[in-house]
């Protein structure tokens, strides 16, 4: 069973390797969120505003990303791509986990987008604004606020996805607990511990999440 | 006789195969107000949204204060470009059956929009507009509201104020209260008909047959996509010439 006295003992030589690696789990996290979120953005306009060709591109790249389990986009990131260019495992985790979430952010824009009301646009033009004004002013206030719920999840989503990292090598908080759990043995310990962290960081995520959606909701 | 302020010229639309207008002539003069009415189908939605640029059309001319807008005069008439039809847009004022407004805005903010970033006035001056407009319709009160907060006829009349306080050459009303509750009607009438006391030029497509003879100078009548008759509201109500418009306004409600 859990042995208490034993791991609070052997926790304080691991003390800065953990939060180390909960920084490494926290940064990447954080960077894919932000580049994904703004590659999406670009993904969903691509797809309710672009051309055929661009459409056919993008929806070609999406079914593609989103029918590849996160694990072997990871590896052909890590192992494919690496064949052109050369990449750290950061880089390769990132980008992996950059396009995992750009496809999750792009397609469920695009889904709020398409559901707002047409007479939203023609409001908008009627008044004398351009295209990009009506979408800057109209129509992505009200799409952003529809996403924001699928948006949190798909970032707490990816803060799990992260894990995976640790198979290419980037020392985030699951691979450096393996290698915490290599040198003292107490495994079911420090599972637990990072588990832990892990829910205090999605449910820190879903609770932040919930407040901005409480703050700009709609009166009604 | 004065100026045209809005000239229709052969106006031809269609969605498809299907001819919805069939070379529509209209004219209006600066403080006319013109009401279309006729049966579902008959065009007069689509040719409002033709003047608001709104839908594209295949043939004839739209000329707001002597400028052809949409399109390039014959003959290489030639689709204008995007920024040039936004603006051209902003000449009329367009008020929807469905209101429209921006939810995720105060009923000041939706007026303000179109000031501040169309006509790029300052914020303190688009504000001062937009409260007066919003007073003018009876919704200075709420002028903190959102439109998820005010009822039907309130967000009518908000959008009424958006779209007026741009100050438009022509104010185009498209069924504005076909979507409302039968008690929240009048206030929207109301309003309507105190901006045509104050000049505004109006052209409005209604199923309100006894708003239509009390506010309009003109009364148009479209069938099939054609204006089949025209003229004074007495005329057109009380001496129908056309078997079509006797036959509409038999089974129309007052």
């Amino acid at each position: 069973m859990l042995d208490f006295t034993r791991f609070f003992v052997e926790i304080y030589p691991a003390r800065w390797a953990i939060l180390e690696g909960v920084g490494m789990t926290l940064v990447i996290s954080f960077l894919s969120i932000v580049l994904g979120t703004i590659l999406g953005i670009g993904v969903a306009l691509s797809l309710v505003y672009g051309g055929r060709v661009q459409r056919f591109a993008v929806r070609a790249f999406l079914e593609y990303v989103r029918g590849t389990p996160v694990f072997v986009l990871i590896l052909a990131c890590y192992y494919l791509l690496s064949q052109l260019v050369q990449l750290t495992p950061f880089q390769a985790g990132l980008i992996a986990l950059t396009v995992f979430c750009s496809s999750h952010v792009g397609e469920n824009l695009r889904g709020a987008l398409l559901a707002l009301p047409r007479g939203q646009t023609e409001a908008a033009k009627a008044i004398g604004l351009t295209f990009r004004q009506t979408f800057v002013y109209v129509l992505a206030p009200q799409a952003l606020r529809q996403a924001l719920p699928a948006w949190i999840n798909t970032a707490s989503e990816l803060v799990k996805a992260s894990t995976l990292l640790s198979v290419i090598g980037v020392v985030e908080l699951m691979l450096t607990t393996r290698q915490i759990i290599a040198r003292n043995f107490m495994s079911l310990e420090f599972y637990c511990l990072a588990g832990i962290i892990y829910f205090l960081i999605s449910f820190s995520i879903e609770r932040l999440g919930r407040r901005v959606e409480r703050r700009i909701a709609l009166p009604s | 006789m004065s100026k045209p302020v809005l000239e229709i010229l052969g106006l031809h639309k269609k969605f498809k195969e299907i001819e919805v207008l069939k070379g529509v002539d209209l004219e209006m003069e600066p403080g006319d107000v013109v009401s279309v009415i006729g049966s579902s189908g008959s065009g007069k939605t689509t040719m409002l949204r033709c003047v608001n640029l709104l839908e594209d059309f295949e043939q004839g001319s739209i000329r707001i204060d002597g400028e052809e807008i949409g399109y390039t005069a014959a003959p290489q008439r030639r689709r204008r470009k995007e920024s040039e039809i936004a603006r051209q847009r902003s000449m009329t004022g367009m008020v929807f059956q469905q209101f429209n407004l921006f939810p995720h805005l105060s009923a000041l903010g939706n007026v303000t929009l179109g000031l501040t970033k169309v006509k790029q006035l300052p914020k303190a001056e688009a504000t001062a507009i937009a409260e007066r407009w919003l007073e003018r319709v009876g919704m200075a009160e709420r002028r903190n509201h959102y439109p998820g907060q005010l009822s039907g006829g309130q967000q009518q009349r908000v959008a009424i104020a958006r779209a007026i306080a741009m100050n438009p050459k022509v104010m185009l009303f498209d069924e504005v209260t076909s979507a409302l509750d039968p008690e929240l009607v009048n206030e929207v009438l109301n309003v309507i008909k105190s901006l045509a006391a104050d000049g505004m030029t109006m052209l409005l497509v209604t199923h309100e047959m006894k708003f239509a003879y009390e506010v309009s100078r003109r009364v148009v009548f479209m069938n099939q996509g054609r204006i089949e008759e025209q003229g004074a509201p007495e005329a057109v109500f009380h001496n129908p010439q056309s078997k079509r418009l006797a036959d509409f306004l038999k089974n129309a409600k007052f």
